[in-house]
């Protein structure tokens, strides 16, 4: 048996629950007892078992009360009903309400040994296909990094050598660049691979939903949690937990990270068991965390944690080389999916891509060559179809500062770095200009 | 547990000597010499007369209670029909690492179901639930090896099937419990 199978007998009758339990212990399963419904309950609260026997008839609360109650708080656990008086009635039931199956006291040995079999088999189905359904979100989104510029080779072989270690990695860089492209590769070339990768974008939850997200909760613990539900680090075990826009965390949840990657144990909100899990971490950002951590924003003794290994993924304007393999790459990849004939794109066209800035890095050029597809004659893309001359609006921008940084850029572009009449457009003073530049340390455009 | 003993003890009536034909086997199975005797018990006690069996729990306590020592492991033989109130019968239970069992032979004959009768056949179904009830008592569990002797077992055809000996996992699962 690779895995010992446990089993909560719940009987008032002692001569049963001792049959019950000689029975499965020779089995070699883990086996407890519980001689009323309300016990058996609080055993299960505070343990988890694969499988519950469970008598019909009990003083107290009943065997479907307890069921129904059982489902509440594990939805997918396996309970078997017994009963020495089996009705129609009851059976119909016991199956609606979900019991796994209905049994009659006294059975014949071997449709007990069955049952336990049935119930263990349906047990790891229930396991493989959580871990293959993980295990798919996380394969099914792997594409390869294309480049073969300087900048993404150093990153290719910084992936490289880092995979294979356990080491916590922090991946810097713009938004847009492909940080979680990044965090994919690392994890699909790490011996971890066969265990899912966890994403969780921090900046997107408030800090009481990415507490309950990244340690899961208890039934009850707060309004809206009528499940018991694992956290991200529970689910992560094996694997990595991808923890995107890091540097959004509230200085609470950088205590409570830094526990629980020193310790690599953690306890779900409103609950008392600690429950440990083996995960590697990989974060990004597009902040600074360094000037963060000086000014006091971001813990220091959480920053070395994390940043064991540092890898910065280039700016696409530092790697125009690559823009004609991405732009091929989208052009097939939004082919396919909207299931048009192979297109292609007009040289003069690929000169204006190579020569644009892209603020918004590659999802900005995906975004672009996607419009493109769609407003496009359906040959080739040429330069009417793509929006170079205007604005693009990144949708994905994270936050005001991003907006605000990506707008300069853009405006500055359009009058060729002129000052004077870039802060004339933006409505602001020129030492306002200067001052913003060097805050987003903005650059023309090779 | 300073275990100088197996004592096997015979619960009423059974062909002279029949345990003495399977002492042998079960001394080279545990290593440990083998006592056989004669035990008396009122059964009717625990005779169960809606069921027509015997409550195998209630008599495992009293060859618990009554019969096993602290420098012996205890099997209690019986020619009656078993039963565990979850279970239509049972050919026999121990307690696991402990130091009683009990083994029935009541269904282990041919006649029972209707088959000719075939002593060597009985006699090897006793020694290999003997040698099964009292490896629990040394603490293994049942094994998923189909021939070695520890196999769980619901029908006299899956005791045939067996052997009547330990694996090489068990044996050396019994050296851990053991030592």
């Amino acid at each position: 048996m690779a895995k010992k199978i446990s089993i909560l007998i719940v009987d008032d009758e002692e001569s049963v629950r001792d049959s019950l339990y000689n029975w499965f212990i020779e089995d070699g399963y883990r086996v407890e007892c519980s001689e009323n419904a309300t016990k058996a309950l609080s055993m299960l609260e505070s343990d988890s078992y694969d499988i519950v026997l469970a008598d019909i008839k009990m003083p107290g609360m009943d065997g479907l009360e307890m069921l129904k109650r059982i489902k509440s708080l594990r939805k997918d656990s396996i309970v078997i009903i017994m009963t020495a008086f089996a009705t129609v009635d009851t059976a119909v039931q016991a199956l609606k309400d979900g019991a796994f199956d209905y049994v009659t006291k006294p059975f014949d040995p071997d449709d007990l040994s069955h049952l336990i079999r049935n119930a263990s088999k349906q047990i790891s189905l229930l396991e493989e296909n959580e871990t293959l359904k993980e295990k798919m979100v996380s394969l099914e989104n792997v594409e390869d990094l294309i480049g073969t510029s300087e900048a993404m080779q150093q990153v290719l072989r910084e992936i490289e050598s880092v995979a294979q270690s356990n080491a916590s990695v922090i991946i810097t860089g713009e938004s847009g660049t492909g940080k979680e492209l990044v965090a994919r590769a690392i994890h699909a070339n790490s011996p971890r691979k066969f265990f899912p990768m966890v994403s969780v974008h921090c900046g997107a939850l408030s800090e009481s939903l990415l507490e309950s997200e990244l340690f899961g909760h208890e039934k009850g613990a707060f309004t809206g949690a009528v499940y018991n539900r694992k956290g991200r680090f529970e689910m992560a075990d094996s694997g990595t937990i991808f923890l995107d826009e890091i540097a959004t965390i509230s200085p609470k949840m950088q205590v409570e990270l830094l526990r629980v990657l020193e310790s690599k144990s953690f306890v779900r909100v409103g609950g008392n068991k600690e429950i440990t899990s083996d995960f590697r971490v990989i974060c990004a950002t597009n902040r600074d965390l360094k000037t963060m951590v000086e000014k006091g924003l971001f813990r220091e003794d959480l920053f070395y944690r994390l940043n064991v290994v540092n890898i910065n993924v280039p700016p696409l304007r530092e790697r125009i080389e690559d823009i004609p393999q991405l732009v091929e790459y989208f052009i097939k990849k939004y082919c396919i999916s909207m299931n048009k004939p192979a297109m292609t794109i007009e040289t003069a066209a690929l000169k204006r891509l190579e020569e644009f800035p892209f603020p918004g890095n590659i999802r900005e050029l995906e975004n672009m060559i996607e419009r493109a597809i769609v407003v496009g004659n359906g040959k080739k893309i040429s330069l009417k179809d793509l929006p170079l001359g205007k604005t693009i609006v990144n949708t994905t921008v994270e936050s005001l500062d991003d907006l605000e940084k990506n707008h300069i850029f853009q405006i500055l572009s359009k009058y060729n770095w002129n000052i004077s009449v870039s802060a004339k457009a933006l409505k602001v003073d020129r030492v306002t200009l200067y001052n913003k530049i060097k805050k987003y340390d903005l650059k023309p455009a090779k | 547990m300073n275990l100088e003993n197996i004592t096997l003890i015979s619960f009423g009536y059974f062909e002279k000597g029949l345990l003495e034909l399977i002492v042998d086997d079960v001394e080279r199975e545990f290593s440990v010499p083998v006592k056989t005797r004669e035990g008396y018990l009122d059964l009717s006690e625990y005779y169960d007369p809606a069921r027509k069996q015997y409550n195998g729990n209630e008599l495992l306590k009293e060859i618990e209670t009554q019969f096993a020592t602290e420098t012996s492991k205890t099997l209690g033989i019986f020619n009656v029909d078993l039963y565990i109130p979850i279970l239509t019968y049972i050919f026999g239970q121990a307690f696991l690492n402990g130091r009683s069992g009990i083994a029935s032979i009541y269904r282990l004959s041919n006649e029972r179901y209707g088959i000719k009768k075939d002593q060597t056949t009985f006699v090897d179904r006793i020694r290999k639930e003997v040698i099964h009830e009292l490896g629990h008592t040394f603490g293994l569990f049942h094994c998923s090896n189909p021939t070695c002797v520890m196999r769980s077992s619901t029908y006299v055809e899956d005791i045939d099937q067996k052997e009547h000996s330990l694996c090489h996992k068990c044996k050396s699962d019994m050296g851990v419990h053991t030592l």
